[in-house]
């Protein structure tokens, strides 16, 4: 009756959905009357520190550096099947997006990707998941003896109270990698958009790539994550990470604050999950004003000097 | 090679979300359906430019109802050679895969490409599923799609950045942005992709692990609190006072 969590615990930090994961992990497993075996690889540091966000035991393969998909699925379905587990957390990122179908389809448990909350075990196993790019909300009843739950991030306050855990390595054999890595391109050293907590979005109405300063800027002062519509990624004036949206990534932080963003149904789709939103626009009808919390009919050249003086004097305050 | 391209069929991005039957079904009313654009602008086209590069086949591959037939007939109007309906209701992402895999598993197909994910169930759940089915390796997210001979050069993305990785055919990968652009059919396509084959296969016995048992739409906004621009600087005081988010 225990839970198994697959995460990514490589780099110097553990990721913050991670510990959001193990967080689930441990409310289904309280649930369930069992405990939580965390499942990862690479060479991490402080595996035992997983405890304090619920794990009791850690496994580990260490032989395994990359997402080999392959790989990583013998690790995870054979660790759960020897912890006999009955449901196996993941995250909805690009690690768990290679592993968890994998898993599911190996020890043909139902899965829900992109879950937003933890599961409803009362009489049955539902789970609520973002469906038609946020627009709306499902609930998926999960039949199937073993379940495979894939975490959107920001879906849970992580709770860091336990004890140290027990790592041991994976024993098992886990195959031959049949993809290889030949090279990695980190994408900067700022804060990872999906997890991001505030995210400081610009369009279109910026004009060009050599006004993106005060967004930086901006961004910079209250700890946000940038993103961009979709033209502003397709004329490269941003990278393509950063587009949000329907064809983008799809984003739920607690403040979204959009610069000259018409708010496209497309857009709005993947980031109306946001806790709270602020709109800046020039166009006193632009649609986005109907998504928001908070409006500025504006020029961006004028509200964004502001914003940062505000931002700055905030900072200074605290 | 042999390529074999996941199309699926979704609501328009512009399409009305609504549901019937006390919640629990999607309301199609009035919808106009479109082939994701996931599998249409980078799954396929990168297939097809692949295939004009160093010869070979495109065929599609939809799990669904007659109603898919429209929707597959666009695909092959863009170029694919040929298409393959297998005649079964899907209901989940595990139900899509088996299908599909009982499909392929005896093809031969090089390279099975599908869509990042749909853009009604947003799942990123069917390829992975094929490839475990298929026993294949599986590289999702990927922007980038180069062959030289049968190996794969992909880059994709992972949390933090991209990885340029390689495999060698017989592989699954899932297309994101950037793999391709999207290309308008043209006339010729159009006309040539009436009589170009499109074979209803019927559905393998498929278990049902999971299934949508209700929707829901997100509450409605309250109003709009309007700050005046000269006063802009408001707005972050409000967002940590009032909203307490920054
Ligand atoms: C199939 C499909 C999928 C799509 N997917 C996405 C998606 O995932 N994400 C996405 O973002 N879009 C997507 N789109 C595109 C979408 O429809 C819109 O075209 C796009 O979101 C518009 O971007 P924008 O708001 O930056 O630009 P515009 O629509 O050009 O809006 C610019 C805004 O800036 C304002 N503005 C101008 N100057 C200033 C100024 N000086 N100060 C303040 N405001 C100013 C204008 O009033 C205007 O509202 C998709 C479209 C399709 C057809
Ligand atoms: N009914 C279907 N028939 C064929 N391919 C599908 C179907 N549903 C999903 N796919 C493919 O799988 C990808 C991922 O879908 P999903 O797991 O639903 O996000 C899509 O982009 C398609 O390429």
């Amino acid at each position: 009756m225990s839970v198994v969590v697959f995460i990514d615990t490589r780099g110097d930090k553990l990721p913050k959905a991670a510990q959001e994961a193990l967080t689930y992990g441990k409310h289904i497993a309280a649930k369930l009357g069992g405990g939580v075996t965390a499942v990862t690889f690479g060479d991490g540091a402080n595996l035992e520190g997983l405890g304090a966000f619920g794990a009791t035991k850690v496994v580990v393969a260490k032989g395994v550096k990359t997402i080999e998909s392959q790989q990583l699925t013998k690790l995870v379905a054979d660790t759960a099947t020897t912890e006999k587990a009955q449901v196996i957390v993941c995250v909805h990122d690009g690690t768990g997006k290679a592993v968890a179908p994998r898993v599911a389809a190996r020890l043909k448990a139902g899965h829900v990707a992109g879950a937003i909350g933890l599961p409803n075990m009362d009489g049955g196993f539902q789970v609520k998941r973002n469906v038609f790019s946020g627009k709306a909300q499902a609930w998926v009843s999960i039949t199937s003896p073993v379940k495979v739950i894939s975490m959107m991030a920001n879906s849970i306050p992580i709770e860091s109270n336990g004890s140290p855990a027990t790592v041991s390595d994976f024993g098992g054999d886990l195959g031959a990698a049949r993809v290889t890595v030949k090279e990695v391109r980190k994408s900067g050293g700022g804060i990872n958009l999906p997890e991001a907590e505030i995210v400081v979005s610009a369009g279109r109405g910026m004009k060009g790539p050599e006004f993106w300063a005060p967004v930086e800027e901006l961004a910079k002062e209250l700890g946000a994550a940038t993103a961009c519509s979709r033209p502003v990624a397709d004329m490269h004036w941003r990278p393509h990470h950063e587009h949000v949206g329907q064809t983008g990534v799809a984003i739920r932080p607690n403040c979204y604050i959009a610069i000259g963003i018409s708010g496209a149904i497309q857009h709005l789709a993947g980031v109306n999950q946001s806790k709270v939103i602020a709109v800046i626009n020039k166009d006193p009808e632009a649609p986005f004003f109907k998504a928001a919390d908070y409006g500025i009919i504006g020029d961006a050249a004028e509200v964004l000097p502001q914003l940062i003086a505000a931002a700055k004097k905030l900072n200074a305050e605290r | 090679m042999k390529f074999l391209v996941l199309i699926s069929q979704v609501p328009d991005t512009t399409a009305r979300i609504a549901f019937t039957n006390d919640n629990t079904q999607y309301d199609g009313n009035g919808v106009t359906w479109i082939v994701n654009p996931y599998d249409e602008w980078y799954a396929l086209v990168r297939a097809l430019e692949l295939k004009e590069a160093n010869g070979g086949s495109v065929t599609t591959i939809t799990v669904g109802g007659a109603d898919c037939d429209a929707t597959i007939r666009k695909a092959l109007a863009i170029g694919a050679d040929d298409a393959v309906r297998v005649d079964a209701q899907p209901t989940d992402a595990y139900g899509v895969a088996a299908q599909v895999a009982a499909y392929a598993k005896d093809k031969g197909f090089d390279v099975v490409i599908a869509g990042k994910e749909t853009i009604d169930h947003n799942g990123s759940q069917v390829a992975g599923m094929v490839a475990e089915l298929l026993d294949l390796p599986y590289v999702p997210l990927a922007s980038k799609l180069d062959m030289a001979g049968n190996t794969a050069t992909v880059e994709r993305d992972v949390p933090g950045g991209v990885e340029v990785v390689e495999v060698n055919a017989p592989f699954v990968i899932s297309a994101a942005k950037g793999m391709a652009e999207q290309r308008i059919p043209n006339m010729r396509g159009i006309m040539a992709a009436r009589t170009k084959p499109l074979t209803v296969v019927p559905a393998a016995p498929v278990e049902t692990l999971s299934s949508t048992v209700k929707f829901e739409l997100p509450p409605a906004k309250q109003a709009v609190k309007m700050i005046p621009a000269d006063q802009a600087g408001q707005l972050i005081e409000l967002l940590h006072t009032e909203a307490k988010v920054i």
